[in-house]
């Protein structure tokens, strides 16, 4: 075997990089001219979006029947959010069950829309099930009924769940 | 050297960055949660779709101050430029930020803005801007980003070829927090680019050698990506002293790179060459029977396979050499046959199918999966070029247009859900509205009369605390008998005589009988009255309520049927029209990827026919030097 051989790989190496960089080149151009296209499109879509949202919101969830339930996970709680089931009025409402990334995002401080439909001014009342583990990986569940009352405006709903070793392990807040 | 510098700055500097967040405080507007909740899941188009609407109803507000989106409206404008950013949507993100820039906001976060505009010009290439944003940071900066301030510096300065100035910046960030590993590696790089190669080799020697275990428990993600520049520090150092033909302690950098990285093939093979080039062939050995037995798409996998059997003919085990020519042979051969599946799987369309594939891509290294996906043999050679910063943008960009694409399909056909849904309510309502219109029209008169009735009862009343009407709180049986005595008393003035005198008597006593009622239970009768009032009050208010609840009711009816078909012939052509770009665009971007990732295999196939044909001269060649060998012993024996 000729010396060259093992002196190739390093070149070879070089030589390879330096296609794909020349090949980088060829694209580069076009792939920036696409790039400015999507970006057009998705400002569109956006705006399409926005107007179909207001258009939905008017026809499908009018502000005097409108309501929206909210998840959010207390700050700082440890308890792992398996599932949440709310009904409405003793109907079921949502029944949610968590992926991992979906809980990774609640303890974040993100906040889910479980919930959104229709109502009649009054009185209404809400249970809340969660289901869960705490530290030790010990089950929890825990339920528990609140009244809410929907006025002519939109009703926006917050449930703040919480562990056993909180005050509240459920809190209910008109936002 | 200088793109290659840039792509490896970069891809630590974006590294670094991506993880910066400045969320902070208790959350008080749902809708920016919520806007949250998907950035915190990588969904960054649904994040925007509901953080720009809340936006655009913020700045809409008369009075935006009284909105819970008030209370993080300086994160929000931050957020929206961040989510936008992260979706790839370099100009709005770009003057979502300069709108924050250069509106009346606190110096800390006029900073922080122009950091972020700054990064966002550095990862577009447009440097002389991305300096231009850093020199406008002055004043009081936040904490959290006083070193990324500098470190992004630093960056802007190596890849603007100013390397001078680089160095003296990283020199300030060495064991920074949050920059462990990147600020020596850039160091490192900075120095070599500015020609001082014995500095930059002591440097690269420092960074090489960082321990991240601390922090490992901390932020685990980012010790990982500190551990992996540490592994790069030492495969460029690795290099260079091989370079400088210092072998051995090339080998020594090569083995500091630790097994189970994204360098290790590199280090393993670079490492076998260090050794071969201190004609130490037995410790070539070593690294290359190990890495023999990796992913074979490998590159450095396929060296070694050459690489391995040369070395055994160099310690002169030229049947051992001459087997494994043969597996490599073999491997090649099945390899290249493999690839030039790959090659027709392509341009069959089957990359682009594999690629969006909805399994793979819930996986945050779903390109690393591609490799073992079963059903997309196209994928097993392209790790490398996914991994590369234009290819992945593309690629990006090819996947969102497919999400978009989705959307917009799930909206063309939500139109005709919405038309009927509307033709529904139409029907219900249009046949009940006339006789309800007419009921509502007789009530509504009567309404009115009685409540100008009421009207009517207060002011007299209002009157008779100032100006006392006793005859107005008559009762009914009071008015009669006073009409009648009224009567009596017209009927005996027309009849004169000595008869009548007594009977005028009796009727002024009477009539002053009910004066007399009237005068002394007057204070007693108009609290009654008002009493009375109020509850017809409570009766009118209770009847004004379920008066506006049926015109809510009414209108809502007609709210619910009218006024939607401009909005959604409208809605459905931009819809229609997007669809259309959307699919042309689509097309074009896939087929700049097939050709990219045939042109990539096209190498593979090459660097696999060059290997293969070395090989199976090679083979032989070991074969005659085994046999001769043999016939050497045989001779001497």
């Amino acid at each position: 075997m000729p010396k060259t051989f093992w002196t190739l790989p390093f070149s070879a190496l070089c030589a390879l990089w330096c296609s794909e960089s020349c090949a980088d080149d060829s694209y580069r151009a076009q792939m920036k001219g696409l790039d400015e296209q999507v970006q057009e499109i998705k400002s569109d879509v956006l705006s399409i979006d926005a107007e179909l949202r207001r258009l939905e919101e008017k026809l499908l969830y009018p502000s005097n029947t409108h309501v929206a339930l909210f998840i959010a996970l207390a700050k700082g709680d440890s308890m792992r959010l398996d599932a949440v089931q709310i009904q409405l009025d003793g109907k079921l409402a949502a029944h949610y069950i968590y992926n991992f990334k979906e809980l990774e995002a609640l303890q974040k401080g993100g906040v889910q829309r479980v919930y959104t439909g229709n109502i009649p001014t009054g009185a209404h009342r809400l249970e809340v099930s969660v289901i869960g583990k705490v530290e030790g990986g010990k089950d929890y569940a825990h339920t528990e009924s609140f009244s809410i009352d929907k006025g002519i405006e939109p009703k926006l709903v917050g449930i703040t769940l919480a562990g056993p070793g909180s005050s509240k392990a459920i809190d209910v807040a008109a936002w | 050297m200088r793109t290659l510098l840039n792509t490896i700055v970069g891809a630590g500097l974006a590294a670094m960055l991506a993880a910066h967040r400045a969320y902070g405080g208790d959350l008080r507007d749902l809708h920016f949660g919520e806007a949250q909740y998907y950035a915190h899941q990588g969904q960054y188009l649904e994040a925007l779709e509901r953080l720009d609407a809340e936006l655009g109803q913020y700045h809409d507000l008369d009075e935006p101050q009284l909105d819970t989106l008030h209370f993080h409206i300086g994160e929000a404008e931050f957020s929206v430029g961040d989510f936008e950013l992260n979706y790839r949507m370099h100009h709005r993100a770009g003057r979502a930020i300069k709108a924050v820039l250069e509106s009346n906001v606190d110096e800390a976060v006029r900073n922080e803005a122009a950091f972020r505009l700054a990064r966002i010009h550095f990862q577009k290439d447009q440097l002389e801007e991305a300096l231009h944003a850093l020199d406008r940071i002055s004043g009081r900066i936040p904490d959290g980003i006083k070193n990324e301030i500098e470190f992004l510096r630093a960056n802007v300065y190596l890849a603007s070829g100013r390397p001078g100035d680089a160095v003296s910046v990283l020199k300030r960030l060495q064991g920074a927090a949050g920059l462990t590993g990147f600020a020596e590696y850039n160091l490192g790089i900075a120095l070599l680019q500015d020609k001082r190669a014995g500095d930059a080799i002591d440097q690269l020697d420092r960074a090489g050698k960082i321990k991240v275990d601390a922090e490992a428990s901390r932020i685990k993600p980012d010790a990982e990506a500190s551990r992996a520049i540490r592994d790069k520090s030492n495969l460029i150092l690795g290099d260079l002293l091989f370079e400088s033909k210092e072998f051995d302690r090339a080998q020594l950098s090569f083995d500091r790179v630790r097994l189970t990285g994204p360098f290790s093939n590199q280090a393993l093979l670079r490492a076998g060459w260090s050794a071969m080039s201190a004609e130490k062939y037995d410790r070539a050995v070593v690294p290359w029977s190990m890495l023999v037995d990796r992913d074979v798409t490998d590159g450095a996998v396929q060296e070694a396979l050459l690489a391995l059997p040369y070395a055994y003919g160099k310690l002169n085990v030229h049947g051992r050499a001459a087997l494994l020519y043969g597996r490599a042979l073999e491997t090649f051969s099945k390899e290249r046959v493999r690839v030039d599946a790959s090659i027709e799987s392509i341009r069959a369309g089957k990359f682009l199918k594999a690629l969006v594939r909805e399994e793979i891509r819930q996986d945050k290294d779903w390109v690393i999966r591609l490799r073992t996906l079963p059903e997309a043999p196209e994928t097993f050679y392209l790790a490398s070029l996914m991994s590369s910063h234009d290819f992945q943008t593309a690629l990006q960009n090819y996947l969102d247009l497919e999400d978009v694409r989705r959307k917009l399909e799930t909206w063309q056909n939500s139109f005709t859900a919405f038309e009927d849904v509307i033709e529904r309510r139409r029907g219900n309502y249009e046949p009940l509205l006339p006789e309800i219109d007419a009921k509502f029209r007789e009530l509504d008169s009567q309404i009115r009369l009685r409540q100008q009735q009421r009207a009517n009862i207060e002011r007299r009343l209002h009157g008779m605390l100032t100006m006392p009407r006793p005859d107005h709180l008559a009762t009914a049986d009071e008015r009669i008998v006073r009409e009648r005595l009224n009567a009596i008393e017209r009927a005996l003035k027309a009849q004169p005589g000595p008869e009548v005198e007594p009977l005028q008597r009796r009727v002024e006593r009477l009539n002053g009988f009910l004066i007399w009622n009237l005068r002394t239970q007057y204070d007693e009768r108009l609290t009654q009255a008002y009493k009375d009032l109020e509850a017809l009050n409570a009766d009118i208010a209770n009847m004004t309520a379920r008066y506006d609840s049926f015109v809510r009711a009414r209108q809502a009816a007609m709210h619910s049927y009218v006024g939607y078909d401009v909005p959604i012939t409208r809605l459905r052509q931009r819809v229609s029209d997007e669809l259309r770009e959307v699919a042309q665009v689509m097309a074009r971007q896939g087929r700049v990827l097939e050709i990219v990732a045939i042109t990539e295999l096209g190498q593979r196939r090459d660097r696999l026919e060059s290997y293969e044909s070395q090989a199976r001269y090679a083979v032989a060649d070991s074969y005659d030097r085994a046999t001769r060998a043999q016939a050497d012993v045989g001779a001497r024996q």
